[in-house]
């Protein structure tokens, strides 16, 4: 077998991102959109840990600043989720299609 | 201190790591979801520590593992929902958004293939002791301004998460 | 293959570093083993000392006071009916327990007993320590969801809210004692665990101590934060008998709930270490700068052996005032039984050799068994919070608290 390197993990991440993106496009439930979107974003953070090898530390901090981020997107989408459900009683993407109740 | 079986344990996690995305996509229950999606976090921190980012993995834990995903887990209970696990659970353009995804995917592949000369395949020895504090020099010194920043966008979502979950302000 | 298993003895690092897979694994079924036990001695302390303090005695009756009661407990959970809810949720409900256990036993692997005590030494230790005692979460969540019941859900939903909130306010304390790991002419702190000690082993001086009070503040967020951590009294309102029957156990029975509660104590055990560890020295003796020579290192190295010894003599205490009749013959043999096996070990750690290797591992155990102590005596004394009590302490009390001690202890290690 072909020693581990960098395209490896790059691959892997390739996998992981067309995943998330596969979740986000056909599911309807919005917490597994939500929860697909961790998934694109740990695919990034897998490509810039793996490149930091090769390029210095640069990846690694981003790869925390891209953590934050999800964090952040996660707090305030989950509480878009609470507020719309309270309202509509479904957690459906398609049907969250008024602007104004 | 070298690594063992390496190899075996790249592709251990790696299809850990793809496994868990799959499920995370095709489960009904959105706790199932979490779930593998809990093991995928894990086991790419696993992957950050055979590529010498300690500190990366110690944050991937604590902040999505132990945080992220209780949140998740927390919101997932307060909406649960019986009847959407009956409901049907891909939307209507499932077959375009499919194909949109095999596209990238085949776009991915297409990159891999015909760059790979440019893709250096030796990897530069990092070193593992330091990692924590060449990262917090990074963090405080060349990254100054992009830290002040992201602790102003989670304040800012602290404050939006509160005004958008809370029934009356 | 001798060879390969003699060369670690002669080395100065944990057998992790080392890169000895063999003597790691020894390392772990050690630790494993001793947690086991010291469990099942928590589990008949806890009755004991709880029972003492309410003026009661407590278990008596299987062994000689009661000493055979935890496993007579253990073998009673281990042949009760396995019972599975039928509308639970099969495979989750079967990983919870596992998952806590798992969370519960891995942090172990960095605990430092001693300078060469651990299994390996991490580069991110607390780090690494925090964050997995924190997946312990997302076990009890999985139970209490899984088990498809009122009771369960709502402790789940407690118990998550409770220890995101409060490991806000640890890591804020946790903080605070890696910054005074950095005070040193290098100005470079560690996340080691055993680098951590042997800071305060450079500094002269146990972190709590230090920069006083802003070392004893920081410890004492993170004592409270702790017992919320691991959801016991008086922050057991996840599992409050009074409100919720058990919390996110109620739908467990037999050996999954027996490993609930493994876990319970050895996670009381793993925070109680990270507190050691931080704050009071870990596997340091004390007065070690004030007492100093070879007279008191002598001195303090017999202290192990005659702590055995002291419990030993109160065994024999026992057996005397046990009462002369036929049917307490077996009960008195128990007894002094048990206490020739406590003098045994007590005389043995007196042996020369022993007797300094095995000092690091005694004091680092004792002052975890204070903790463990002190755990007991919260359970015993304070009332239980009401939920939002709970939320307005961490959240504005603590929290604030923390981070006016991370500031501090900022500006001060700077000055």
């Amino acid at each position: 077998m072909a020693p581990i390197a960098t395209i490896h993990y790059l691959i892997v991440a390739a996998g992981l991102f067309v995943l998330g993106v596969t979740g986000v496009l056909t599911r309807r439930n919005v917490v597994i959109v939500l929860m697909s979107i961790e998934l694109i974003l740990n695919a990034v953070n897998l490509n810039l840990v793996a490149f930091s090898r090769i390029w210095g530390l640069h990846g690694q901090v981003f790869a925390i600043f891209v953590i934050t981020d999800a964090a952040a997107e996660a707090a305030v989408g989950l509480g878009i989720l609470i507020a719309f459900f309270r309202n509509k009683e479904t957690v459906n993407v398609d049907e969250i299609d008024l602007l104004k109740w | 201190m070298q690594p063992v079986a390496t190899t075996f344990f790249f592709y251990f996690l790696a299809a850990l790591t793809l496994a868990g995305g799959v499920l995370v996509i095709t489960r009904k229950n959105p706790v199932h979801s979490a779930l593998a999606l809990i093991i995928a976090l894990l086991a790419q921190a696993g992957l950050y520590l055979m590529l010498y980012a300690p500190f990366v993995a110690g944050v991937q834990i604590i902040l999505y593992a132990g945080g992220i995903m209780v949140l998740f887990l927390f919101v997932i209970m307060l909406v649960n929902l019986e009847r959407s696990q009956r409901e049907e659970q891909f939307n209507k353009q499932w077959l375009l958004g499919i194909i949109a995804a095999t596209a990238l995917g085949a776009l991915f592949i297409t990159i891999f293939v015909r760059g790979r000369a440019i893709f250096p395949v030796h990897i530069a020895a990092v070193a593992e002791e330091s990692n924590t504090q060449e990262i917090g020099l990074m963090l405080y010194g060349n990254y100054m301004f992009t830290f002040e920043i992201a602790s102003l966008l989670l304040l800012v979502a602290i404050i939006g998460a509160v005004v958008m979950a809370k029934k009356r302000i | 293959m001798l060879d390969y298993i003699t060369s670690y003895l002669r080395s100065d690092t944990t057998p992790g570093q080392a890169g000895n897979i063999l003597w790691a694994v020894v390392y772990i079924f050690l630790i494993f083993a001793g947690l086991s036990v010291a469990v099942i001695a928590m589990n008949w302390l806890e009755r004991k000392i709880l029972a003492h303090m309410q003026v009661r005695l407590g278990p008596m009756r299987v062994g000689p006071h009661g000493l055979l009661q935890p496993i007579a407990d253990a073998l009673k959970l281990l042949i009760k009916e396995d019972i599975m809810p039928a509308e639970a949720d099969k495979f989750v409900f079967w990983m919870a327990p596992l998952v806590v256990v798992m969370t519960a036993f891995t942090v172990f692997v960095v605990v430092p007993f001693g300078a060469t005590h651990a299994v390996t030494d991490m580069n991110i230790g607390i780090l690494f320590m925090v964050g997995v005692s924190s997946l312990s979460v997302l076990g009890i969540v999985m139970a209490g969801w899984a088990s498809n019941s009122h009771y369960p859900l709502i402790g789940a939903l407690r118990s998550s809210a409770q220890m995101v909130s409060y490991e806000i306010a640890m890591g804020l304390a946790v903080v605070s004692a890696i910054l005074m790991t950095s005070l040193n002419s290098a100005g470079t702190g560690t996340l080691s665990m055993i680098g951590i000690v042997q800071a305060q082993q450079a500094q002269h001086v146990w972190f709590v101590f230090k920069f006083f009070p802003l070392g004893m503040i920081a410890f004492f967020i993170f004592a409270i934060a702790m017992v919320a951590e691991t959801n016991r009294a008086p922050f057991d309102l996840p599992e409050a008998e009074s409100e919720l029957t058990a919390g996110f156990h109620t739908e467990y029975s037999g050996f999954r709930w027996s490993l609930f509660f493994l876990a319970e104590y050895s996670a009381m055990i793993a925070v109680s270490s990270i507190a050691v560890t931080l704050w009071l020295g870990g596997w340091l003796r004390p007065f070690s700068n004030s007492l100093t020579g070879d007279t008191w290192e002598m001195v303090f190295s017999l202290i192990p052996g005659l702590s055995f010894l002291a419990f030993a003599a109160m065994c024999f205490l026992g057996v005397f005032r046990m009462p002369k009749h036929r049917a307490f013959r077996m009960q008195t043999m128990g007894l002094a039984g048990f206490g020739v096996l406590l003098g045994g070990i007590g005389l043995l750690l007196f042996v020369p050799p022993v007797r300094y290797r095995v000092q690091d591992i005694f004091w680092f155990s004792a002052k975890v068994a204070i903790s463990m102590y002190m755990y007991i005596w919260y359970r015993g004394t304070f009332p239980r919070y009401r939920f939002d009590q709970l939320m307005k302490v961490g959240w504005k009390v603590l929290l604030p608290l923390g981070i006016g001690v991370l500031v501090l202890t900022a500006g001060v290690g700077v000055l």
